[in-house]
């Protein structure tokens, strides 16, 4: 395997919630991303993916932990020495309603980064070559409009352009997807999918089993702060080993009415983050826990043959 | 890829690109009493660059007897002086005017300035400015006035920084909620992201955002300011050496122009201030209306879906 | 069996601004049993979300309406809000979108349930606070909260509150926009198992707007997908997912992807539609993969399949 281009260790987010409780959003989560790569971290609202992805690009504090980019240990940097960094490193944002300045024009948006970033040659050619690469072609019809003269899904290729034009090597995807009309998705994706195949490693957050069982490399399921199941996507989807995996996938309703699934529905909500449970975190929750899970922490550890891991007692 | 997922529209004929002073125009047919006050504003305004040009006489020219009557001389009469009330009610325009204008101005550079920082870095630094804003609101306006005028002496000068102080803090609380939403944007956060100056961001993002907003309060403002300007001049606190309508009221009432029924002296200038903070108010407010559709309450009105028979040619559906 | 509700030849259209009328729903008809659950797909934009307005007679006053909703065999549009009002909330109700944040913060969400039934004087009083704590057990929540406010609740509580205010004067029809968007996948399907027991128990029959097609499949026994202001297709899930009739339907599903299954996902490439124009032929044939040179300018004729399976397409073989 080649050298991750980005590598996550233990990292540990908290942050006060007053009165002395703290909100533990991310609670020892490692994983890595290597060139051309498509990892998905996958994961209910509250389950910390968000805050791994800000906590990666420095937008959130590290309370412990380790962020490796390309062998350098960022996890300290200062926002000076992050600049080079963030050249490389790029954000694509779940809302493109809002993601975009609307008193930009879509050059405005997309040069932006090249000002921020000092790159004065050829701007102009950057600009279009960014939003050819993003699908918007020819660049000439969407490069003098504003965001609300066009669609959604052309909205997000500006996004994602705005991303490329620095030439990252490393995209984290929040959300693509999620406020785009069905028929346009697939689209941005399938976008993603080749940028990806042309060397970049990225990152996608997503609540969507299917869509990263599509489009993923390899699938981290996070729960509580916590990525209780890692590994390949082919298998994490057609095998999962953790109890939460499991019902998870079992609830995802597919398109076939005939392919009857027998979900396993989980009672209850996640828990809030302040008080996380002892032992395993899932254990409150798992059809399956037995008397240990309330006082041992599962690590992740390896199971099964194909690269997966998994965070459970019982496996 | 070379796919689209919208069709697109030539560019000419989804925007026609409004000039400024199209879309000012489009404004004030959408909201008459905007024309209203802006016409009667332009009036003032002209009268207070050209004013003495056209002025009949001077500012400190004797004319005729104290407290004269209205004549066709001097239609609005004269003054305890016996200066013509009609030119001094011209000159007066540009002083209250400046003063409203700057006054304004003041409070929404310093008022803008701290709510904008206040809101955007949030946090302690945050705190440590709307605690300061907090002290400033809560000075009595009247004791500040007087205070600063004894330190400092009467000047327009300081009238205005008096205006400034009082004002400041209205506009940094408006500010800085704006601002607080418009950093939780995704467009600002993707700037971070980029690693952006926090100087860039709030110039390139916050700022033009709020910009309209900032433009209709301190139109508003100005309104204010000159009231002030008036209170401040009839408390006598105003600079001695100009004419303002303030101290027009002020030295006409001190001078007994009441007792000697010469309501000429008084009345012309309290009609013009009035009339130029309500031009200010129509326009503020108009404006106001247009940043913020919440305010518009129309979708309540209680009316019903209509019936219409079907199209003649229905489809088999 | 009789049907509980019929839509023939619906119709709506909205005024804009311009002088011009966004023509948002263009004369649909499909009938609903009692118990069925019967889902309305297709992309934003189709009217679905309007056609199910004006079955509750909630259109703006920006909209006038054409048609009939027959319901128990009465035509309820016949006179307009007139002869709806009585039958909204009572016999036709709706769980909206983003329901679940619709709750007013500073009153009870018991109160905010009882609402319907002191309004309609079913019930006041202790008799109300009794139905209300039944509804709530009835969607899965202890009768004893109901004096908590909204906040302490989470969001699958509140969607289940906003089910059970739903079902407060016992309809006999459910509409259901979106009613599981921006819920977790787990939530998801605890609401989707609930809506399917509920139609299962109380006989209710409940129409389930969506964008999500896999969510019909598993939820519904069949669906109409609305394309530009039509049903473009409508059938039992099964038939609409294994033959077919429209190409709108199959390249919906192509674009989705699905959790198991290997082949590529394709999107539809172009957009709706503008419908504040009048549509020529098949309104789908600029963005369809298999249109005839007759679909740019004939209207689509009907093909029927078994079981009430019907389409507009100029298609004549298996799609």
């Amino acid at each position: 395997m080649t050298e991750p281009l980005l590598q996550v260790d233990d990292l540990v987010v908290h942050y006060p919630a007053g009165r002395k409780r703290v909100v533990h959003a991310v609670d020892g989560v490692s994983l890595t991303v290597a060139p051309g790569e498509f990892v998905a971290l996958v994961g209910e609202s509250g389950c910390g993916k968000t805050t791994t992805a800000q906590a990666i690009m420095r937008m959130a504090k590290v309370t412990a932990g380790t962020i490796t980019y390309r062998g350098r240990d960022i996890t300290t940097f200062s926002q000076r020495e992050m600049r080079p960094i963030r050249h490389e490193m790029q954000l694509i944002f779940q809302d493109p309603y809002e993601s975009l300045d609307p008193r930009f024009r879509v050059r405005d948006t997309v040069i932006e980064p090249l000002q921020i970033h000092g790159v004065t040659d050829n701007r102009e050619e950057r600009v279009r070559a960014a939003l050819e690469r993003a699908g918007l072609t020819p660049a000439e019809l969407y490069i003098d409009r504003y965001p609300h003269e066009l669609s959604g899904g052309q909205r997000q290729r500006v996004s994602i352009a705005a991303s490329l034009v620095l030439e990252p090597t490393l995209l984290l995807a929040d959300e693509p997807v999620s406020m785009l009309d069905v028929s346009v998705r697939a689209g941005i994706l399938g976008l993603l999918d080749e940028l990806r195949k042309s060397g970049l490693g990225i990152l996608m957050i997503t609540h969507d089993l299917s869509t990263a069982a599509h489009y993923a490399d390899r699938i981290c399921v996070m729960y509580l702060g916590r990525v209780v199941e890692e590994g390949p996507a082919h298998e994490v989807i057609r095998n999962p080993q953790h109890p939460y995996t499991k019902a998870l996938v079992s609830v995802v309703p597919q398109s076939d009415p005939d392919r009857a699934t027998k979900p396993q529905i989980l009672q209850g909500e996640t828990p809030n983050p302040i008080n996380i449970p002892s032992g395993c975190r899932f254990h409150p929750r798992c059809p399956v826990a037995e008397a240990r899970c309330q006082s041992e922490d599962p690590q992740l550890r390896p199971v099964g043959g194909a690269g997966q891991q998994a965070a459970c007692l019982l496996i | 890829m070379s796919f689209i997922d919208a069709p697109m529209t030539p560019l000419d004929e989804v925007r026609k690109s409004p000039s400024r002073l199209r879309s000012l125009l489009s404004f004030l047919r959408k909201h008459p009493q905007a024309a209203i006050g802006f016409v009667i504003l332009m009036l003032f305004v002209f009268i207070a660059i050209f004013g003495p040009y056209f002025a009949p006489y001077g500012e400190r020219e004797q004319v005729g007897p104290i407290f004269g009557t209205p004549s066709s001389a001097h239609p609005l009469g004269l003054d305890d002086g016996g200066i013509d009330v009609l030119s001094l009610l011209i000159y007066g325009a540009r002083v209250t005017l400046i003063v409203g204008f700057a006054g304004a101005v003041v409070a929404m550079l310093v008022g803008g300035s701290i709510g904008i920082i206040s809101g955007y870095f949030g946090g302690k630094i945050d705190n440590a400015l709307m605690r300061t804003t907090d002290y400033f609101l809560v000075l009595p306006d009247l004791v500040l006035m007087i205070v600063v005028a004894s330190i400092w002496g009467r000047s327009l000068r300081n009238i205005i920084i008096i205006i400034g102080l009082i004002y400041w803090t209205f506009m940094a609380r408006l500010i800085r909620a704006q601002v607080k939403v418009v950093r939780e944007r995704a467009y600002v956060k993707r700037a971070q992201a980029l690693g952006a100056t926090h100087t860039r961001i709030i110039f390139r993002h916050v700022i033009p955002q709020i910009a309209p907003l900032l433009l209709a309060q301190t139109v508003l403002m100005v309104a204010l300011a000159i009231f002030l300007e008036t209170a401040i001049s009839f408390l006598g606190l105003g600079d001695p050496s100009v004419a303002s309508w303030g101290k027009m009221i002020e030295t006409a009432f001190s001078r007994s122009a009441i007792s000697y029924g010469a309501w000429w002296a008084i009345a012309p200038p309290g009609i013009a201030v009035a009339l130029v903070i309500m031009a200010f108010n129509m326009v503020g407010t108009a404006a106001e209306d247009s940043l913020n559709p919440r305010l518009r309450v129309s979708h309540l009105a209680r009316r019903h879906f209509r019936l219409r028979p079907l199209p003649d040619k229905e489809p088999p559906k | 069996m009789t049907p509980v509700l019929a839509i023939e030849g619906l119709h709506v259209w909205f005024e804009l601004p311009n002088h011009k009328e966004l023509h948002a729903v263009q004369g649909i008809s499909f009938a609903l049993e009692p118990g069925e659950r019967l889902g309305l797909v297709g992309e934003s934009g189709c009217g679905k979300t309007t056609a199910i307005l004006a079955m509750m007679g909630l259109l703006p006053p920006t909209a006038s309406a054409a048609g009939k909703i027959i319901l128990n065999g009465d035509d309820i549009l016949a006179g307009g809000d007139a002869t709806m009002r009585p039958h909204r909330w009572m016999d036709i109700s709706m769980v909206f979108q983003g329901a679940m944040n619709a709750f007013d913060p500073v009153k009870t969400i018991g109160s905010q349930i009882q609402e319907p039934i002191v309004k309609a004087k079913l019930a006041d009083g202790k008799a109300a606070r009794l139905r209300t704590a039944e509804l709530l057990e009835l969607v899965g929540i202890s009768g004893s909260r109901q004096d908590r406010y909204p906040h302490e609740f989470s969001g699958g509580m509140r969607q289940r509150a906003a089910i059970a205010m739903a079902l407060a004067c016992d309809p006999k029809v459910l509409l259901a926009d979106e009613p599981t968007t921006a819920l977790d996948v787990m939530v998801q399907a605890q609401i989707l198992e609930l809506l399917v027991q509920l139609t299962d128990d109380l006989g209710l029959a409940m129409i389930m707007v969506t964008h999500d097609l896999p969510l019909v499949s598993q939820v519904c026994t069949r669906a109409a997908v609305m394309y530009a202001g039509e049903i473009a297709e409508i059938g039992t899930t099964h038939a609409l997912y294994h033959e077919p009739l429209h190409p709108y339907t199959r390249m919906l599903f192509s674009a989705t992807p699905d959790l198991l299954a290997e082949q590529t996902v394709r999107s539809i490439p172009g957009a709706p539609p503008r419908l504040d124009q009048p549509l020529v032929g098949c309104p789908f044939q600029p963005r369809c993969d298999s249109a005839l040179t007759a679909c740019a300018s004939e209207a689509a004729p009907l093909r029927t399949g078994t079981d009430g399976h019907r389409a507009y397409c100029h298609l004549k073989e298996t799609v």
